[in-house]
């Protein structure tokens, strides 16, 4: 939401604040349900010759996601009889809280951002590190034992992981000087590649390293395959949120889904040159800022989601290896050569 | 400043609160997750003062990270899902008067030290001046804490080693 319209209406910071919040919380959801219809229901069908979520409505199957919305509407909300009442119902909003709050600070457009503050990617690499919290929480208050395994398995993966996901920006924040996301964006649309100023100078010519590490780590933050061992189905029925019904297991689909677009945002932000276009400045970015930087997120949100359809899950000790022996001396190389760089070229 | 006073009050209230109900509970996991309200209030209260960076680290290492690891040993070892009676003993009195005596040697000293100190909080404190206070003023201390880090690491290296 634009600082300096809203001033422009010359409204209070409390109802500007409201607003903020409304944008945003309306936006998770459909985040949400975009990533879930275009990529879980319409490219994994053609991936893998699914035809059931093809066929409702007719016209390939655009019918599937509102039935699925129903289908869970209807369904009763079961608490098992050994449940932690309090925390069992209060883990999905922890989870769809920390998806929340990641979007506050990621930029659309030169004027388009709802807070931008000063330690921008630190904030949200914080704030995303919040949702194991809410997977230990319902892991543990569903009482069964498939649930705590899966909560375990989680938490072991998302502290491996959280390591080279912030190791892999460390890279772009020291090249770009800033932590600001707006500033990342500016510094990128403002860069040289080797004298020519043409399309400014997107970090993944520079930061592929970066780049790579942050996919894969993300991939694994999300749990999705291969990374998925916290909820696999073949042992431990659904993991974590195996005992969540109807309306909160919507809440778990919309977390997933919604910090899915979360990340696909930051890593186009940071790599991809955000919302910014060659040449257009002023109000006309703000136009088309969000539509170029939604076009980035779904090209990186479909290359998340290719992975998850493609490969096979790593088992518990390749994947806790590929974490510490290999992504983060990695990252830690790729920071040392970009510091290195950066006072050596200037 | 008013804002301010009033939202330490009430963020305080909410971590007393909290912190009562780490040590009065009966389940080890309540106790933990009481500990996340007491150390986001921590958090909240270093906004309340401007240090935006320092309060994200709060969040992304205690919680983010102490409090999981808490939790994962937790759930490792036992994940006891009812009130364990043994957490709780007949020494409730002297801890009071204890916890009372500290909050007083605490508070007098800080009080002491920084009653006439003054924080310009109208603009949030970049996180470039704290990263300089830390690589040029404080370089010394900083490396200091690194390298009794990496001797702690290296202890529990040797200490976990079977061989």
């Amino acid at each position: 939401m634009s600082e300096s319209v809203l001033l422009a209406l010359n409204i209070g910071w409390g109802t500007t604040l409201a607003i903020k919040t409304v944008v945003v919380l309306a936006f998770i959801p459909a985040a949400a349900l975009i990533l879930g219809y275009t990529f879980l229901l319409k490219m994994m069908s053609h991936m893998q010759s699914r035809l059931g979520p093809m066929d409702p409505g007719g016209f390939h199957g655009w019918f599937q996601l509102v039935g699925d919305g129903i289908k869970f509407m209807q369904k009763e909300d079961l608490m098992p009889a050994e449940a932690d009442r309090r925390v069992f119902a209060l883990a999905p909003a922890v989870i769809v809280i920390s998806t929340f709050l990641v979007f506050v600070v990621i930029p659309a457009g030169p004027r388009i951002v709802v807070q931008p503050l000063d330690v921008g990617v630190f904030y949200a690499l914080a704030v995303s590190s919040l949702s194991v919290i809410g997977v230990l929480m319902a892991g543990w208050a569903s009482a069964n034992k498939y649930a705590l395994l899966g909560a375990l398995r989680a938490a072991a993966q998302l502290i491996a992981y959280e390591l080279p996901l912030v190791l892999a920006v460390v890279g772009v924040v020291v090249q770009a000087g800033t932590m600001n996301l707006q500033g990342i964006v500016l510094a990128q649309q403002g860069g040289h590649i080797f004298g020519w100023g043409g399309i400014g100078n997107p970090y993944i010519l520079t930061q592929f390293v970066g780049f790579g590490l942050f996919m894969v780590a993300s991939q694994a933050e999300l749990t999705q395959p291969p990374f998925d061992m916290p909820v696999a189905e073949s042992e431990l029925v659904a993991g974590y949120m195996v005992e969540y019904t109807g309306f909160r297991f919507l809440f778990f689909f919309i977390g997933e889904f919604g910090t899915a677009f979360a990340f696909a945002a930051l890593a186009a932000t940071l790599f991809l040159g955000g919302w910014a276009i060659p040449g257009v400045h002023g109000t006309t970015a703000d136009v088309l800022g969000p539509i170029v930087l939604f076009a980035k997120v779904m090209f990186v949100a479909f290359l998340m989601f290719w992975a998850r359809f493609t490969y096979p899950r790593f088992r518990e000790d390749q994947l806790q290896a590929l974490a510490w022996k290999w992504l983060i001396p990695i990252a830690l190389v790729n920071i040392l050569a970009t510091g290195v760089l950066k006072v050596w070229v200037k | 400043m008013i804002a301010q006073n009033v939202a330490f009050g009430i963020l305080a209230a909410a971590m007393v609160v909290a912190a009562l109900g780490v040590v009065r509970t009966n389940n080890v996991v309540h106790a933990a997750l009481y500990l996340v309200v007491v150390l986001a209030g921590g958090a909240a209260q270093f906004i309340l003062l401007g240090q935006e960076f320092v309060a994200w680290v709060q969040v992304l290492v205690y919680i983010g990270a102490v409090i999981v690891l808490f939790l994962f040993g937790i759930m490792l070892t036992r994940a006891p899902m009812h009130p364990d009676e043994s957490l709780d003993n007949d020494l409730k009195w002297p801890a009071a008067v204890t916890a009372l005596f500290l909050a007083g040697v605490l508070g007098s000293l800080l009080i002491d030290a920084f009653h006439r100190t003054k924080i310009d909080i109208r603009q949030p404190i970049r996180t470039a001046a704290v990263t300089n206070a830390v690589f040029r003023t404080y370089i010394i201390p900083f490396e200091v804490v690194g390298v009794l880090l990496l001797a702690a690491l290296v202890g529990a290296v040797v200490l976990a080693r079977k061989d």
